[in-house]
């Protein structure tokens, strides 16, 4: 590990300052960043540790505020998200170790980076993230665990985090603060597809910090669940993963919410499944007609092509799931 | 601020890319703390922090100013007893090598606070009732941030259980 300068932050305005004036990368847990310093593949000159800046988790107009310095553990265990959230505390729950939630943030794990094999391998692979324009040994490499969504010809990795997959699926905001003052961004814009510049993975600017996330309750958010799928049933990434909630009125599906994990370089969105579910009566033969159209778009490599037969079977499971409960509560 | 390790103060390291994990073991000689993958895969290095389990190899010591961290070598009580779970991964073969066992330990001894909380895991069916019954399920997803290569899960399980239920079975 290469040395830095390390300074703690004890306020907002302090982070800032230091992030802006020594060009210095924020620290909040430390379980992607001090993993990734240790092997080589980021070496900044100074860290500010923002891991004590606020970590409220509060209600403010009927919306949930989680300040970014919450750890995972933290608001998995939360009683409002539990109940009115449940896909979020899921994922959290369905994410790496005990251990870990309990250093990671909500911060930090948005700005997780990909856990793409030839992306650590600083010593032997080519990586158009780490250095750009090298060339993609994933392409043409070891590709079962890489995207079948979103990719270009110059990267094919997939966003590790599960926690994301949710926030993108309730239409989270993330709440930001930089040297020209406050904004948020949808989650679902927050990341990045690859592109030409695999090397940039989300909207942040310079010295920006994640400072909150707001959820807006809804009736799908509340009768929602998360499903990993992977080699081993717990401490493993996802093959393939998928968060969903739905809301029946009348016999219809009045809302319904699906984005997937594994599968994308950044959380994906299934719109056009979500489309198609929109205003219909609930069936599992029309959960897995609306999954196959999603499914339709996927562009997999020969180590991935399973993930698109394992998506659609996820997403009509998960839903004939939460369509099972809500039988089960009108009953 | 110093560290207080088991009850006793320590200064922090000057070096800040010094992680806990080697200043527990290095700087002030409590070598019982392992070290394992470095990278956060195995387990092995598990420590209490402020009464969290948490990895000592992803935590740099100067992260854990001000905190109060629990060892391995703190679990003992003072007239040398040792803890009734390590009595337990004793009498149920939780251990072969012994090398994952002050992190299995560790880790197991913070998760019984947590499941007496009504934390809830992936696999707690009821999120808002919190866990209930299928505790040997619990206890596999709860403690499956540790690795054990000798295979000896299963008796660290028996062992977790017996503390747990206080069964002696």
């Amino acid at each position: 590990m290469r040395m830095f300068d390390y300074r703690r932050a004890t306020e907002r305005t302090e982070a800032l300052a230091i992030a802006a004036r020594e060009q210095a990368r924020y620290l909040a847990g430390g379980t992607n960043l001090v993993d990734l310093m240790r092997q080589n593949i980021e070496a900044p000159a100074a860290l500010v540790d923002v891991s004590r800046l606020p970590a409220t988790i509060e209600e403010r107009g009927g919306h949930l505020l989680i300040g970014a310095a919450a750890r995972n553990s933290v608001v998995a265990a939360h009683p409002v998200v539990r109940a009115r959230y449940p896909m979020l505390s899921r994922a959290l729950l369905a994410g790496a170790s005990a251990q870990i939630r309990n250093m990671a943030t909500v911060g930090g794990n948005i700005l997780q980076r990909t856990r793409c094999a030839y992306f650590y391998d600083v010593a032997g692979s080519r990586c158009n993230k780490r250095e750009p324009g090298a060339g993609c040994d994933a392409i043409g490499g070891f590709n079962r665990y890489h995207a079948i969504f979103g990719t270009s010809e110059h990267c094919i990795a997939t966003h590790p985090s599960d926690m994301c997959v949710a926030l993108a699926a309730l239409d989270a905001r993330v709440h930001l603060v930089g040297p020209d003052g406050e904004r948020s961004v949808p989650m679902l814009d927050f990341h990045r597809l690859p592109g030409e510049t695999p090397q940039i993975e989300t909207v942040l600017r310079p010295s920006e910090l994640i400072t909150a996330i707001e959820l807006v309750p809804s009736a799908a958010a509340a009768n929602s669940a998360y499903r990993k799928v992977r080699d081993r049933s717990s401490y493993a990434f996802a093959l393939v993963s998928v968060a969903a909630g739905m809301e029946i009125v009348d016999g219809k599906i009045a809302d319904v919410r699906i984005a997937l994990g594994g599968v994308a370089p950044k959380p994906w969105r299934a719109a056009r499944a979500e489309d198609i579910l929109r205003g219909q009566a609930p069936a599992r033969e029309r959960f897995l007609l609306a999954a196959e159209a999603e499914l339709a778009a996927a562009k997999p490599l020969y180590g991935n092509a399973f993930k698109t037969e394992l998506a659609k079977r996820t997403i009509a499971a998960v839903l004939g799931e939460l369509l099972g409960e809500l039988n089960g509560a009108n009953a | 601020m110093p560290i207080v390790v088991n009850g006793t103060a320590y200064p922090l390291p000057e070096d800040p890319r010094v992680s806990l994990l080697d200043h527990l073991r290095e700087h002030i000689g409590l070598t019982g703390t392992k070290l394992g993958c470095n990278q956060g895969a195995c387990g092995a290095c598990t420590v209490i922090v402020d009464g969290m389990r948490v990895l000592s190899c992803l935590t740099l010591a100067v992260q854990a100013d001000g905190c109060q961290v629990r060892t391995i070598e703190g679990l003992a009580s003072e007239d040398g007893a040792l803890h009734p779970l390590q009595n337990a991964f004793i009498a149920h073969d939780g251990f072969q090598c012994g090398y994952c066992t002050p992190g299995q330990i560790c880790s197991a001894i913070a998760m019984v606070e947590e499941l007496q909380r009504g934390d809830p895991s992936y696999v707690t069916a009821n999120l808002a009732e919190g866990p209930n019954g299928a505790m040997r399920q619990e206890i596999r997803e709860r403690m499956s941030g540790n690795l054990c290569r000798c295979g000896a899960h299963n008796g660290i399980v028996d062992a977790i259980e017996e503390m747990l239920c206080g069964d002696a079975a």
